[in-house]
């Protein structure tokens, strides 16, 4: 992984006093080699003794054979961000190892299989071989799982070397297959071998050590695409329509898996149609059928498929349709980088479709948002008859977090103004006997809608996305279009006040802001932590939906300088910023990267810290 | 629904009036007009109720037809060419519903090629009328994906590619109802209509609809000249409601009945040709064999009722999705917190 990595000088390790509970350790293995399971075990096993644990998959666009990088962070302080190195290498994949190799500080570790050869070996760093041939040929597994349990070898090791609990690698291996004793076995029988092995010929020479914490009880371990599945079902969701895309696909996939135990079928029939679509064009189209028909419908998708999309949002949030987009955001522009993470289709998703149209976006921060924002958004959309996009990413979408168990919700469902048969004929007796679709009846910019099979025969019209007036009908008059567009305009006002609000941690005596949204809360927490420690206090403001609203204008007034942090190469979110509050827009200054690693603490402070020297000069 | 004094009513007692739209903008003249009188008479003689109904187009003359006909029916006048996409989503969240759509043939043979094979593929229940005049109007003349090859018209000048057949693109997705007409014979597009409302699936109905104002020259495939002088017949229609009599007029074997799923009945009554809509293989044949011989056969090309529709496909309940309460959208408490307890 560090071998992506923009070169931060790590420091030499102390082989004493011991390291607990606060290091990286890499695993580097080719892709498709199944070491999913050996990475997820492991992390499962510290997370349950108590002490967080992040993991990030830093994976190729590829099935097999390209390098493949994953990272498990152990913080007694709880950070997940991104770290610019690893203390702790486990070098599995030999076309990487030189290069693994020389990435780690100086008394760093490195676990790897006997017989690799190392280019230029190092006499700064602690060796571990493990003689990983021997093990297979006396296990012999299975052709097909030979790779799964070479994996299992590393598991072993990493086990008895850093103080993890044997027991509860094997409720992991419980966890990950289902209780079924004979895989666990399989794999047990190598994580053992290992350990024995590590007992007898691998004295510890290196400080790091996972020590039993209760920082974890009561909490989960789960990626964010996982949480929004089950949010949508929790939601309501009726109609699915998508097209597979690197990094959404899971999010779907989810619904699949748990919609039979969370929406079971009656007679084998079920309340929920999921649809793989031909293209996102169809996809979109589907939702857009579907809400319009009555529907929760949703879609998940990436960059690609945003742009696929555009015709789509644009006809969603004139007709007034509701329906959902996620944006699980990938690295761009064009196909850019399919399994790198981006926070750089703000701008593109803020205002989908051509013309005149800025949309309701959600921007979850956390595990806890992914989930409760698969139902806000349909609330949303539904109360604002336009489109929500919900812009995660590939970090909070496919790495595990740990979270709060995420609560059953106690509002309900927000269906939005619907007329059914019966309210129909209650509103016309209540407004003069008129009623017209796009009529802004109650002064927030929002009509009343019907949906198909309202019997009453003034109830139906015509959606379109050609011109028209208060009626749905046709019309090219300048004056009609106009009296729309400001309404639009005045539904959007409406949302301002309605879609989550910022979280706000303002502290005393901070004169710098920092604003960010997303998937980089955690570094930007870290690196608060630090800047504080360094004597620079910072408020922060973590935006979690466009349009942006008063607060913001009141937190940027608030502070001399503001940060504005992001994950793409344009600054996107703070040229929204700078048109919310033209009038502090000078007080703003990027700290963004556009690499397609997570963001790190580190970048966020140096960028900080060199920006405020430059300013001094 | 006012059934008022001497206009004859139909069965649930409304009168064509009922299912009128708005005032038409297309030229004097245009086929697609007469299509739209068929479809609110075979409305009529359906006796649908028009809250039963969706309205679908696309974007283009022919998709500017469903503001004309079924006022008191909701619709969507979509995106060019994701007519089919969007009725897929409200035929998923409403399978109550009876979709008409109506699209052109560039709609439909180009800029919405994919999603018209894939709706098929789908077998997503609708009507599927393609107003094919072998030209773009609204852009002022341009050729169609339909157009005959060596075709010149005055703005586009020569056509030098060969021209897409709707049918036979729809017999090879499999679609289970299709049939050809020309926009003069309105008993057959009526018929076809009725028949085709009544079917459970895709059913598509390729109607030659001339454009008098840029593609209706004697020589183009696509005119009334070139209807009213070559158009052949396969067979007579007649659509039978499930409460009329199905009365055999015929020698055997000059007739096909056709009972439909709910129990109307198609009856076909051969011409010159003698030729079983329900076999694929012959529809193919025949398509072919007109194409080579610049023959224009009109009729039931194809039919085939054993194909499971979308919402079959999809296990989906009897009643629409989009009534589902909250109670029977939001999952229990229990089944949510055994979920949680897995993580």
């Amino acid at each position: 992984m560090t071998s992506l990595d923009t070169v931060v000088s790590a420091p030499v390790i102390d082989p004493n006093p011991p390291v607990i509970n606060d290091f990286t350790l890499v695993v580097a293995t080719e892709n498709g080699s199944g070491s999913q399971t050996a990475n997820n075990t492991l992390i499962r096993a510290i997370f349950k003794m108590g002490v967080p644990v992040s993991g990030k998959n830093l994976f190729p666009s590829n099935i097999s054979g390209l390098p493949t990088w994953y990272t498990i962070r152990v913080s007694h302080q709880g950070y997940a961000a991104r770290r610019e190195y690893s203390e702790i290498l486990v070098a599995y994949n030999p076309r990487t190892s030189d290069e693994d190799l020389a990435n780690l500080p100086a008394g760093g570790v490195c676990i790897h299989p006997a017989d690799m050869k190392f280019t230029t070996p190092r006499s700064d760093v602690v060796y571990y071989p493990v003689p990983v041939k021997d093990f297979i040929k006396e296990i012999a597994p299975p052709q097909h799982l030979r790779d799964y349990i070479t994996n299992m070898s590393y598991v072993g090791v990493v086990t008895q070397l850093f103080g993890i609990s044997r027991v509860e690698i094997e409720h992991a291996l419980m966890h990950h297959f289902n209780g079924k004793r004979k895989a666990v076995d399989l794999n047990l029988r190598m994580v053992d071998m290992a350990i024995a092995h590590t007992v007898a010929h691998l004295p510890k020479q290196d400080p790091f050590r996972v020590e039993p914490l209760n920082k974890t009880a009561g909490k989960i371990l789960i990626d964010g695409n996982t949480a929004a599945g089950i949010g949508a079902l929790v939601g309501g969701v009726g109609v699915v329509a998508w097209y597979p895309i690197t990094p959404s696909t899971s999010l779907v996939d989810a619904i699949t898996e748990y919609a039979p135990k969370l929406r079971p079928a009656v007679d084998d029939r079920v309340n929920y149609a999921i649809i793989q679509a031909e293209d996102e064009l169809a996809a979109a189209g589907i939702i857009v059928g579907a809400g319009w028909a009555g529907t929760r419908a949703m879609t998940a998708t990436s960059g690609p498929g945003i742009s696929l999309m555009n015709e789509f949002g644009g006809l969603a949030h004139f007709a007034e349709v509701p329906i959902v987009i996620w944006d699980i955001m990938r690295m761009g522009p064009s196909t850019g980088l399919p399994t790198r993470v981006s926070q750089g289709d703000i701008l593109s998703a803020y205002y989908l479709g051509h013309g005149d149209s800025q949309h309701i976006c959600l921007l979850p921060g956390d595990m806890t948002e992914c989930f409760a924002y698969a139902g806000t958004a349909f609330d949303l959309a539904e109360r604002f008859q336009t489109p929500v996009l919900v812009l995660s990413d590939l970090d909070l979408g496919m790495n595990n977090w740990m979270t709060e168990p995420f609560e059953y919700p106690e509002q309900p469902l927000d269906r939005g103004k619907v007329l059914d048969t019966g309210s129909f004929a209650q509103f016309l007796a209540d407004h003069d006997n008129k009623w017209g679709r796009y009529r802004d009846v109650d002064n927030d910019g929002i009509g009343y809608r019907t949906i198909p099979g309202n019997q009453n025969p003034r109830a139906a019209w015509l959606a379109r996305g050609t011109g028209h007036n208060e009626q749905g009908v046709y019309s090219e008059r300048n004056d009609d279009w106009q009296r729309n567009m400001d309404r639009l305009t005045r539904k959007l006002d409406t949302a301002r006040r309605h879609v989550p609000a910022p979280v706000i941690d303002a502290r005393p005596g901070a004169t710098v802001g920092i604003i960010g949204y997303g998937s980089t809360a955690d570094a930007i927490t870290e690196a608060r932590d630090r800047l504080r420690a360094q004597g620079i206090e910072t408020s922060s403001m973590r935006l979690r939906s466009l349009p942006l609203n008063e607060d913001v204008r009141t937190f940027m007034e608030s502070y001399d300088q503001i940060y504005v942090v992001e994950l793409n190469q344009d600054s996107q979110m703070l040229q929204l910023l700078c048109a919310h509050a033209p009038k502090d827009a000078a007080k703003l200054a990027p700290v963004n990267l556009c690499d397609g690693l997570p963001l790190t603490a580190t970048f966020i402070t140096q960028r900080i810290n060199a920006h405020r020297t430059s300013v001094k000069q | 629904m006012t059934a008022t004094t001497t206009r004859p009513t139909n069965r649930i007692g409304l009168t064509t009036q009922d299912y009128q739209g708005g005032t038409s903008t297309l030229c004097a003249g245009c086929g697609h007009n007469s299509i739209t009188s068929q479809i609110i008479a075979a409305c009529y003689d359906l006796s649908l109720d028009p809250a039963t109904v969706l309205k679908m187009s696309g974007i283009g003359c022919s998709s500017k037809t469903p503001a004309y006909f079924l006022g008191k029916s909701f619709g969507f006048n979509t995106l060019h060419g994701r007519m089919p996409s969007v009725t897929t989503g409200a035929m998923i969240a409403n399978r109550t519903m009876t979709a008409i759509g109506v699209s052109g043939d560039g709609d439909t043979g180009s800029i919405g090629f994919g999603q018209f094979k894939h709706m098929m593929r789908r077998n997503v229940p609708m009507v599927y009328i393609v107003e094919n005049n072998g030209v773009y109007g609204l852009t002022k003349g341009q050729h169609s994906a339909t157009a005959d090859i060596g075709q010149h018209l005055k703005y586009a000048g020569t056509n030098v590619l060969p021209p897409i057949d709707i049918c036979a693109e729809a017999i090879a997705a499999d679609c289970g109802f299709v049939a050809r007409s020309f926009s003069g014979d309105a008993k057959q597009v009526r018929e076809l209509i009725k028949a085709a409302m009544s079917y459970e699936g895709t059913a598509v109905i390729d109607i030659i609809s001339p454009c008098v104002t840029f593609n209706n020259e004697d020589d183009s495939s696509k005119s009334y000249a070139y209807g009213k002088d070559k158009e052949e017949r396969i067979q007579d229609i007649q659509f039978i409601q499930s409460y009329e009599e199905v009365v055999v007029d015929y020698e055997p074997g000059s007739e096909q009945i056709v009972k439909l799923h709910d129990g109307p009945t198609i009856k076909l009554r051969k011409l010159n040709r003698d030729y079983d809509a329900t076999d694929r293989w012959a529809a193919i044949k025949l398509l072919e064999e007109c194409r080579q011989s610049n023959i224009f056969v009109t009729g039931l090309i194809h039919i085939n009722e054993s194909r499971p529709t979308l919402q079959q496909t999809m296990s989906l309940i009897d009643e629409p999705l989009a009534y589902q309460t909250e109670a029977q959208l939001r999952p229990s408490r229990a089944a949510f917190a055994a979920v949680m307890a897995e993580f």
